[in-house]
């Protein structure tokens, strides 16, 4: 018996984030297809490509060329899962990856996967055996015990206490509505419209900064801001110039060399970082010099994470730390000491050792600066961050319903058909940190509202 | 010694069990109906009054599907009032009040009417088993009466106990024994029981009110009947009277306060747990002393009547405070207090303990309906009733079983409900509850459910066939109201004369009936269109012309629900084995292991819906069962 649950399509990345020289979007179900028709370019539509077929070609939105991709077609029945399957392997990092399955989400009439959800296709379809399909069903089931503990990152659980923040002033408002559909006899003031328009407004915008948050949109978008900071001379330049590996900035042994904001972005792991060379912070007569340092200031205190760098001769002085944390009070700053191939041997409070002339100690450093910024959350300090496609998605789609529920409100139209477009709007986030049933909004009501005759 | 071998036996004559007898006997079966007073079948404990908000939906369900409600109601309503008729059609409820003492005559009429029901004044004091299927029960007499099949409604009356102030005296209703021994015999098989509480206001002597200074609330000038099949010429079939509204001030609720130390509720004598959209007036009071008065409804009780049900006061205060609360009321400043009020504390079985069939999980054969499971209300009862005795019939029959689902009806819903979450406190039915409520309206329970009414013997064929009929029109007029454009010329003034924008060249009739401001039937009755095919039934035929008018003006709403509903349906028809073990599915968390041993859900859809089982669970299931 075949048990046929997927009437849907769903998206997700195949190799694992973050690594590879290329990365693989698989999308399986019915509209496969049809789905990458829309924002590909080949010379053939994959549509009425043959199966087991690879085609060159571009992912385009609006015109513009996101990357050069390849795309392998399997048709049904014989792929992974048994159902149509389209594979894109891009080059690009896993951010271009990301950005490919946004634009399909966008575009298309399908959902991002849930974990394992490929390979539960694959076992409904009879395609591999119970024990593959358990080990699955295990994966499936340690995500989510460890998700239910609350053991997943920082990040996470500011989003879904966010997240539940939100739900339960929108079971305020569904309260509400609900009110006067199922009360309507009782001897209560229900809410005036206008006031049900202005908490919807306000979960909307709430909905809509988490939204901007969305990691794509928000740090990978625009990116880690960092600044490298230091004394004269302690080759904050160097640095910069290894890590582009290009004379970028200009080095030299004159202490105070640089003197405007250099800025550049590098990719650690698919992640962007804005990096800021500044000028070496001393306090210095010299007019140009002087409006560097000022220049240098303002950038700190806009900053998401400072990189101070020292060298084996001067470490770190505690003044300019001192002002660094006056200038930005709350911000990370992350200690390295540069130089260590003279082998001079001094103990300093570094976090890191680098030699920006040899390379040493530079990758190692560059995963401290990763894990400080997603695993620490330098971000998370501040506000929840969406990090996830399909809590984006959910989000995206709380959104539209409760969009609709302000139309609905605008036209005047009754309270079940509200309470339709919110209910919607309830499950979308529920989606996210779980189910919203009626019998919460009941309560909600009975415990606000003298009910019964 | 056993004797007298039926195929039904039905326990209690309320709401649930009129309608329990009433269905399994069309079919065909051989009922025994056991109550303690036969002349109380189908009485109504608490107000008289019956439909309402949700509940009236309840009663055109249970009446499309061949049930009695509907029509006792319709004979014996006193005053029919469409609830919420300002807003949208999906939460337009009738409710009627009824005459007390003539609604519990027309039932036991009715009951009598049937051939095979043989109704049977005794109290049942023992269920018994054999082999885990119910082979009969036993009398409080020592009879025993044999059956293939009994079903439990014996509403509040298990272990009841009433109170009033600081008085507790035995039964289940004012005048009447509680039931003892049910309870233990089914807890000695392994059954959980609980205990729930309700209460009821005082009654007064309707001479001894002083109307004049009080608001009236007259029932609707155009009543229409809850029954489908109801002759809508000889309706209303008796006169109408109005309620009236008063309110209790702070005064009121200081002599209130006085009783409070002699409260049941308050000193801890009531254990049961009782309905929050439902309090008594003293939890009002409490609960929101902020508010300075509530409102009450002064409802008369019957035409030749002389009683007044106070709606809003239920309670359980000594007597003398509620009449001495009651002369701080406008209007009853001189009222006599007929009968006071009381709360009844009795016992209920958890409902995780039935299947969607209302059949127990641990004694086949033996089902439960209406107040037992924890539900409140005369219309939920009936629900019940109607669907244990259609399953209890047709289980005997060797038929396949019938479960509606949540998207078909209330009744779906009301019963997943119980099934799912199980309830530990009064479960009373509100529109809210149904995620699918814009279709599953009062004007459209015909639609829904009469063919299955028909299909199960409840309902004939020729009023099956109109409705039938009715569908065809429908289905024509809405395509005819899609395609057919009227021009500019000819709608223009009509248009300009309803408020309603003007149009430049033309416009089909459905994209028009959108327009909140207009409605199809002024549409429709605009020159030339009495000619069109499919579209002079619907002129004809009133009932099927809003019903396309309610799928045109609400297209994307409706559609969307639809869309839902599609998608759910998948896991709705996927069974899960009721022998299933969960304890042998590792990969489900310890939470959702027992939660899904304990309720057992019928299929998927189900399972998702017990509160904790996480949408992991159901894939972990969903595999698991592929073995
Ligand atoms: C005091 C009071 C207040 C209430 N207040 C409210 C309210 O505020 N709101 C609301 O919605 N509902 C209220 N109700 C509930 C409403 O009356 C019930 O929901 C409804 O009547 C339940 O129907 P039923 O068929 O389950 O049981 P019932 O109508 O209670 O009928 C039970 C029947 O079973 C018979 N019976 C019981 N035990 C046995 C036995 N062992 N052998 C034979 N026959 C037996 C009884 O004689 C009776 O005929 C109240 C009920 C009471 C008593
Ligand atoms: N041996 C060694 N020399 C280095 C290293 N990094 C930088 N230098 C030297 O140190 C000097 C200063 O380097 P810069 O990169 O210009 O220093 P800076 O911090 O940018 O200085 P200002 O811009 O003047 O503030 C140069 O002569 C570099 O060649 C290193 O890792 N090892
Ligand atoms: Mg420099």
């Amino acid at each position: 018996m075949k048990f046929e649950i997927n009437e849907d399509t769903i998206i997700a990345l195949a190799t694992p984030p973050g690594v590879g020289a290329i990365s693989v979007i698989r999308l399986s179900g019915p509209s496969s297809f049809t789905a990458i028709d829309e924002v590909f370019a080949g010379k053939v539509q994959i549509s009425s490509a043959k199966t087991h077929t690879i085609h060159y070609g571009q992912i385009i939105e609006n015109d513009e060329i996101i990357d050069d991709v390849l795309v392998s077609v399997f048709r049904a029945p014989n792929s992974y899962t048994a159902e149509d399957i389209v594979e894109i392997s891009s080059h690009g990092s896993p951010l271009i990856a990301q950005k490919i399955i946004s634009l399909i989400l966008k575009n298309c009439q399908i959902r991002l996967a849930e974990p394992g959800e490929f390979t539960k296709r694959a076992f409904l379809n009879n395609r591999i055996d119970l024990a593959q399909a358990e080990a699955v069903a295990d994966l499936i089931n340690s995500r989510t015990s460890v998700s239910l503990r609350g053991a997943r990152n920082q990040m996470d659980g500011l989003l879904s206490s966010n997240v539940l923040s939100l739900r339960t002033k929108l079971i305020e408002v569904s309260a509400f509505v609900e009110l006067e559909l199922d009360f309507a006899e009782e001897d209560i003031e229900f809410v005036k419209r206008t006031e049900l328009v202005a908490k919807i407004n306000y979960i909307l915008s709430e909905i809509e900064a988490l939204l901007e948050s969305f990691s794509f949109g928000k740090i990978v978008r625009e990116g880690i801001n960092v600044a490298l900071v230091g004394e004269p001379n302690v080759g904050k330049s160097s640095l910069l110039n290894y890590l582009l590996k290009e004379s970028r900035a200009i080095v030299s042994s004159t202490p105070g060399t640089t003197r405007d904001i250099i800025r550049e972005e590098i990719s650690i792991d698919g992640y962007l970082f804005r990096l800021h060379d500044t000028a070496g912070i001393r306090s210095s007569k010299e007019e140009v010099e002087k409006e560097g340092v000022e220049r240098s200031k303002e950038l700190i205190k806009n900053a998401d994470l400072i990189v101070f760098i020292g060298d084996v001769y001067i470490g770190f002085s505690d003044e300019l730390y001192d002002e660094l944390r006056k200038l930005n009070p709350s911000i990370k700053i992350l200690k390295v000491l540069n130089k260590t191939d003279l082998g001079i041997k001094r103990l300093y409070s570094e976090d890191f050792q680098i030699s920006a002339k040899t390379g040493d100690g530079i990758p190692h450093f560059l995963n401290g600066l990763k894990v400080e910024v997603f695993q620490d959350g330098i971000y998370s300090e501040r506000t929840a961050i969406v990090s996830s496609v399909r809590h984006y998605d959910c989000l995206t789609k709380a959104k539209k319903n409760l969009i609709r529920a302000l139309e609905a409100l605008s036209e005047n139209i009754s309270g079940e058909f509200l309470a339709s477009d919110l209910r919607a709007s309830e499950i979308s986030l529920a989606e996210i940190i779980g189910e919203v049933t009626p019998e919460e909004i009941l309560i909600d009501i009975f415990s606000k509202f003298c009910i019964g005759k | 010694m056993r004797n007298n071998s039926f195929d039904i036996i039905v326990i209690g004559g309320g709401h649930a069990g009129i309608e329990a007898a009433a269905s399994a006997s069309r079919m065909g079966c051989t009922v025994v109906l056991m109550t303690m007073d036969r002349n109380a079948l189908a009485r109504m404990s608490c107000n008289p009054a019956i439909g309402g908000t949700a509940k009236g939906h309840l009663v055109r369900e249970v009446d499309a599907l061949g049930g009695l409600m509907g029509k006792i109601a319709d004979e014996t309503g006193i005053q029919f009032r469409m609830l919420n008729k300002s807003k949208g059609p999906a939460v337009w409820s009738p409710r009627c009040q009824s005459d007390r003492k003539l609604y519990s005559e027309v039932a036991v009429e009715l009951i009598s009417s049937f051939e095979n029901i043989t109704v049977i004044e005794n109290s049942i004091v023992e269920i018994l088993i054999e082999n885990n299927v119910v082979v009969g029960v036993r009398t409080g007499s020592g009879e025993e009466i044999v059956a293939r099949a009994a079903i439990l409604s014996a509403g509040t009356f298990m272990n009841a106990i009433m109170h009033t102030g600081l008085n507790a005296t035995n039964g289940g209703r004012f005048g009447e024994k509680p039931s003892v021994g049910i309870t233990e015999s089914l807890v000695n098989l392994g059954f959980i029981s609980g205990r729930l509480k309700t209460g009821t206001p005082p009654r007064l002597k309707k001479s001894s009110i002083n109307f004049n200074t009080l608001e009236e609330q007259p029932g609707d000038t155009n009543p229409k009947p809850f029954s489908h099949f109801t002759d809508p010429v000889n309706f209303p079939a008796l006169s109408q009277v109005s309620c009236h509204i008063t309110y209790t001030d702070s005064n009121v609720h200081k002599v209130l306060e006085k009783g409070f130390d002699r409260s049941p509720m308050f000193t801890g004598l009531i254990n049961g747990v009782g309905p929050r959209y439902c309090p008594s007036i003293e939890d009002k009071v409490v609960r929101f002393s902020d508010r300075e008065k509530h409102q009450l409804f002064l409802e008369p009780e019957g035409l030749e009547s002389d009683q007044i049900y106070v709606n809003g006061f239920s309670t359980s205060l000594p007597a003398e405070i509620q009449l001495e609360a009651l002369h701080k009321i406008k209007g009853l400043e001189e009222v006599e207090m007929v009968r006071p009020g009381y709360a009844v504390e009795y016992d209920f079985f958890p409902p995780h303990q039935v299947d969607s069939t209302l059949e127990t999980k641990l004694i086949k054969g033996l089902y439960f309906a209406g107040q037992i499971n924890g539900t409140s209300g005369y219309e939920e009862a009936a629900a019940q009733g109607l669907m244990a005795g259609i399953n209890a019939a047709l289980k005997i029959q060797g038929r396949k079983e019938f479960v509606l689902k949540r998207s078909e009806a209330y009744i779906g819903v009301l019963i997943d409900d119980l099934v799912t979450k199980s309830t530990d406190e009064p479960y009373r039915m509100f529109t809210s509850r149904a995620e699918h409520r814009l279709l599953l309206r009062q004007d459209n329970a015909d639609r829904r459910l009469m063919n299955y009414g028909q299909e199960l013997g409840l309902v004939n064929f020729q009023d099956a066939q109109i409705v039938q009929d009715r569908e065809a029109k429908i289905f024509k007029g809405i395509t005819a109201c899609k395609s057919q454009k009227l021009n500019a010329k000819k709608i223009n003034n009509f248009l300009e004369s309803k408020g309603s924008s003007i149009i430049d060249s033309t416009e089909t009739i459905a994209n028009l009936c959108r327009r909140p401001e207009l409605s199809l039937s002024e549409i429709l009755k605009l020159d030339g269109l009495s000619e069109h095919v499919d579209i002079s039934p619907l002129i004809e035929d009133e009932l099927a012309m809003r019903q396309v008018e309610i799928d045109l003006k609400y297209e994307g709403y409706l559609k969307r629900q639809e869309e839902m509903i599609a998608k759910m349906e998948k896991y709705e028809d996927h069974y899960i084995p009721l022998t299933l073990n969960y304890l042998e599915v590792k990969a489900l968390s310890t939470e959702s292991r027992e939660k899904l041993q304990k309720f057992k859900p019928r299929s998927i859809g189900q399972a998702s819906r017990l509160p904790g089982v996480t949408p992991s669970d159901i894939s972990v299931l969903l595999i698991y069962l592929k073995r």
